[in-house]
């Protein structure tokens, strides 16, 4: 075990944890924050997306030892009262079936607008392509994304 | 099998009774308030014994309307996705009249005694519901409107409900629902003939758009799955289970596993062993330990020496090619009209077609995940459960215990798919609770997922279709075979069962003279379960790809094919066709669900129409159709195809046309169409399970692949047929028809047809 304090959603945190776990197994195990979800542990479906940084990560792949003095976001921390552009867009096209995929989603393309204000079609798949939803819910992400980003 | 989409739901819907829980019931119902109108609702859905009477009388929901105006009703069936939380709920607001902004929806605990079924499969939840839960809404509107009426002094015809109000229509006098309720709560509860129910012209909520309940909870990340379910001192199990179905643990070495930080304790779990069951656990070796990453690298330590058991040897593209030929023999008979050979005899053309599909795995994006508390003789779950009262039964049989010591609470479902209907990871956790003392929440990974999950069978089938001198489709003779559902709790079970053959095959519905349906034996080794829309999958792949060649053939239109194939509008049964029972319609009364070639010839008609079916289409683009009827509800779609020069698929469009009777949200009835549409992609494009040496040979999403966003059909148009036919399920019939589309698409483009799934253009 190691001690670590991480900044996460603009608040410290002093944890001990083995240098190789997770940010992901920190987040929900150690700091009881379970917005951000477990679905592959190995970069490939997306559910574990946070901000290191502004940037989308895969907080399943990234040990926290890495971490560092890094701004982690989560979905907790993405905005105040749940009225971030997207989290709105996505309620107005009501876009979730099950929900479990979409707290990633959400940090994936809030990280894609971030960078880029007015994706194109090609822009937004190719930002969201690391994200999956097995309800299939892309069709109303990508138009949630849309409305996001005319706002 | 104990319960699952193809055991029908036994039930008597035409009784619904309204009454009014005792002080029992209060304690039971914990957390509502215990004043205000409170109403049970029995559906008197309780399992029917033999002979048909029922048994008991069960309360299905409460509708509870406080002082304060709040209108709460408890949901009874599991959320994963499919609105149901959303769905059954407004029925009874809008028949209530209540603002549904203010309603409350409160998860009910699994236990069937008090709700009726929970089984949350076979989409059944709002064909199912649909009247009881008008009737309870209409019950309690007419005892507020009595209430209204009696103090106000007027005669409650000229009283109405809106918005939470009982409305006196010529004054415009009005009162909220919490000023009347402890004057409706003290009146006798009105006789079945008092209550009216809506003109569905009159509905406010059914029939249009609804958000689901829990969005902002999932978008900010609050929603609570099983995965995510926490109690004091909570450990957290990993389990290595047997590579091989039916293979034990022989030897452990845990000493590595142990010296671990945060390691705890390691147990081994005893498996059913063959055959492996739907409700018990594989053999495995459980690492217990303060938090997942923990459990994660001590299973990694662990030292296990392993019997592998009869299915050691087990490859699976060999079985398929096995069962290949089998379908060459002569085969058990399923259906059978007119006689099949002598129209073979008088043939003027005889197409012969194979279609071969692949194991699935369900990939829900939540891995199977469930925290157990046995305590004080007592065992307290927490899971994503579609069938809670079976994850109850499973954990107090595997415990030893009554199954009143066993309570299930259910959480949100990050997907189920047919997957967590099974009850055997719920097990896992309580085994686990009870022999380490604590809380525990057994995790799978994605690893344990893909290779240990209830597979959708393989299978391998092979159809012939005759066309005659009058270029007549005379006669169709459709083999199929793969491993049964039933063989995962019946080791003697080789041949698909009824319910599974009911699923797009025995229910063949053209009018063609001769039809033979037969079956082969297949034996499983590895466990096989459902997932949605279960044997529809590949039996719609085969026929509905069949129907396009014999349109080919007989240089026809496939649409117009298949409407002439459809025959005059009329009812159809199967039941004289077939020899081991009657077809059961989805476990509906054939009479109150009729099968009729109308409501599918009229989505054929409408999705046509709605995708311009005939257009021109520019060079490497193509549509493809298919229609098919599952789960009551007729769909018809059309799938745009364009290919590239580097093979690369896309699909720019998808057509869906659909009658499921009375639609209850439109805007869900959409979203399964839209989510169907891409799991059925995922079906037909990139997933598949193969087995060599008896192991699952895929791992991952890298591995077994679903679609991702830049190869998901872009968009998919939904025309819902209006109807107030009886309302019927949408979470499965999306897919079956969608597959051929595609395939019949991809024919026009490249001119090969589509023999073999996952599609490989290479092939
Ligand atoms: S859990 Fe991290 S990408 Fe899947
Ligand atoms: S909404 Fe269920 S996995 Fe995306």
């Amino acid at each position: 075990m190691a001690q670590y304090t991480l900044r996460i959603n603009g608040v410290e945190h002093q944890i001990d944890a083995m240098p190789d776990m997770p940010l992901l197994w920190v987040l929900r195990d150690v700091l009881d924050m379970k917005g951000t979800k477990f679905g592959c542990g190995k970069a490939l479906c997306g559910a574990c997306t946070v901000h290191f940084d502004g940037v989308a990560t895969r907080s399943c792949s990234l040990p926290v030892s890495a971490v560092q003095s890094a701004e982690i976001t989560t979905i907790e921390g993405l905005s105040e009262n749940g009225d971030h552009p997207l989290q709105k867009a996505w309620a107005e096209h009501v876009v979730p079936q099950c929900g479990y995929c979409q707290t990633g989603q959400i940090m994936s393309a809030a990280a894609l607008l971030r960078e880029n204000p007015s994706p194109s079609d090609e822009e937004i798949d190719s930002a969201m392509q690391g994200n999956l939803c097995r309800c299939g819910t892309y069709n109303r992400i990508k138009t949630a994304i849309r409305t996001a980003s005319e706002k | 099998m104990k319960s699952s989409v193809l055991k029908s739901p036994e039930k008597d819907k035409e009784t619904t009774i309204i009454y009014k829980p005792g002080r029992r019931d209060f304690l039971k119902l914990g957390s509502l308030a215990a004043t205000g109108l409170i109403l049970g609702v029995n559906f008197s859905c309780s399992d029917r014994k033999k002979g048909g009477e029922i048994t008991e009388l069960r309360s299905g929901a409460y509708l509870t309307i406080t002082s304060d105006g709040k209108v709460i009703i408890t949901a009874h069936r599991s959320e994963m996705g499919q609105g149901v939380r959303t769905s059954l709920p407004l029925i009874v607001a809008d028949e209530l009249g209540a603002d549904w902004e203010k309603a409350e929806i409160v998860q009910a605990e699994g236990d069937e005694e008090k709700y009726g079924n929970q089984n949350t499969d076979g989409s059944f939840s709002v064909r199912m519901f649909y009247k009881p839960m008008r009737e309870a809404g209409a019950t309690a509107k007419l005892l507020l409107i009595r209430a209204a009426a009696g103090k106000w002094e007027v005669d409650e015809s000229e009283c109405d409900t809106d918005n939470g109000k009982v409305i006196h229509k010529s004054s415009g006098k009005s009162a909220g629902f919490g000023e009347l309720v402890d004057l409706a709560a003290a009146l006798p509860l009105p006789k079945p003939e008092e209550i009216t129910l809506k003109d569905p012209s009159e509905f406010k909520i059914i029939g249009k758009d609804t958000p689901i309940i829990d969005l902002q909870d999932i978008v900010t990340g609050k929603a609570v799955y099983g995965i995510d379910a926490k109690v004091p001192g909570m450990k957290i199990a990993v389990i290595q289970r047997c590579p091989v179905v039916g293979g034990k643990v022989k030897s452990v070495n845990d000493k590595a596993a142990l010296a671990i930080e945060g390691v705890l304790q390691v147990h081994t779990i005893e498996g059913a062993g063959i055959p492996p069951q739907l409700h018990k656990p594989l053999s495995g070796v459980a690492v217990i330990a303060e938090n997942t990453w923990a459990a994660i690298r001590g299973r990694k330590a662990l030292e296990i020496e392993w019997d592998l058991g009869p299915n050691a040897g087990y490859d699976s593209d060999k079985q398929q090619q096995e069962l290949l030929e089998k379908t060459k023999e002569k085969g058990t008979v399923r259906r059978q009209r007119g006689d099949f050979d002598k129209t073979l005899k008088n043939a003027s053309k005889v197409i012969e077609k194979t279609y071969l599909a692949p194991f699935y795995a369900h990939g829900t994006i939540e891995p199977p995940a469930a925290l157990a508390r046995v305590k004080d003789g007592k065992c307290e779950i927490w899971a994503p459960s579609q069938h809670p009262q079976w994850a109850r039964d499973s954990v107090a049989d595997a415990l030893g215990m009554d199954v009143k010591d066993v309570s299930v609470n259910v959480t949100l479902i990050g997907g189920g798919f047919g997957r967590k209907s099974k009850p055997d990871f719920i097990v896992e956790a309580a085994l686990l609770s009870q022999k380490s003392g604590f809380p525990v929440k057994i995790q799978w990974t994605r690893e344990d997922d893909i290779q240990h999950d209830f597979y959708h069978a393989q299978s391998a089938q092979r159809i012939r279709a005759v066309i005659d001198k009058d270029n007549k489709v005379s006669g169709w003779n459709h083999h199929s075979t793969f491993p049964s559902i039933s063989s995962t709790s019946d080791a003697g079970a080789v041949q698909p069962s009824d319910g599974e053959m009911r699923l797009g095959c025995v229910d063949f519905p053209y009018d063609v003279p001769s039809v033979r349906i037969e079956t082969h034996d297949a034996k499983a080794h590895v466990r096989i379960g459902w997932l949605r829309s279960v044997s529809n999958i590949h039996h719609v792949f085969a026929a509905g790809s069949m129907l396009d060649e014999i349109a080919e053939a007989r240089q026809m239109d496939p649409v117009a094919n298949v409407l002439d194939m459809l025959g005059e509008d009329r009812s159809i049964t199967f039941n004289e066709e077939m020899p081991q029972g009657e077809y059961d319609n989805y476990g509906e009364n054939i009479k109150d669900y009729p099968w009729e070639t109308g409501r599918l010839r009229q989505v054929i008609e409408r999705v046509a129409e709605k995708s311009g079916w005939g257009r021109e289409m520019p060079e490497g683009r193509a549509l493809g159709f298919a229609a098919h009827r599952s789960f009551l509800t007729y769909v018809a779609c059309v799938v745009e195809v364009a290919i590239d020069d580097r093979n690369h698929i896309t699909i720019p469009n998808v057509y869906y046309a659909l009658d499921c009777g009375q639609a209850v949200n439109t805007d869900r009835i959409r979203s399964q169409f839209e989510g169907g549409g891409q799991f059925a992609a995922s079906l037909a494009l990139n997933s598949a399970v193969t087995v060599k040496d008896g192991q699952v040979v895929q791992d991952n999403f890298d591995t077994y692949q679903i679609v991702r966003m830049p190869q998901a059909p872009q968009k998919i148009h939904v025309d819902i047929v209006e109807s107030d036919a009886k309302p019927t399920g949408v979470g499965e019939p999306p897919e079956p028809p969608f597959i051929p589309a595609l395939c019949n698409a991809i024919y026009r483009i490249t001119g090969k047809r589509v023999h073999k799934l996952p599609v490989d253009l290479e092939a």
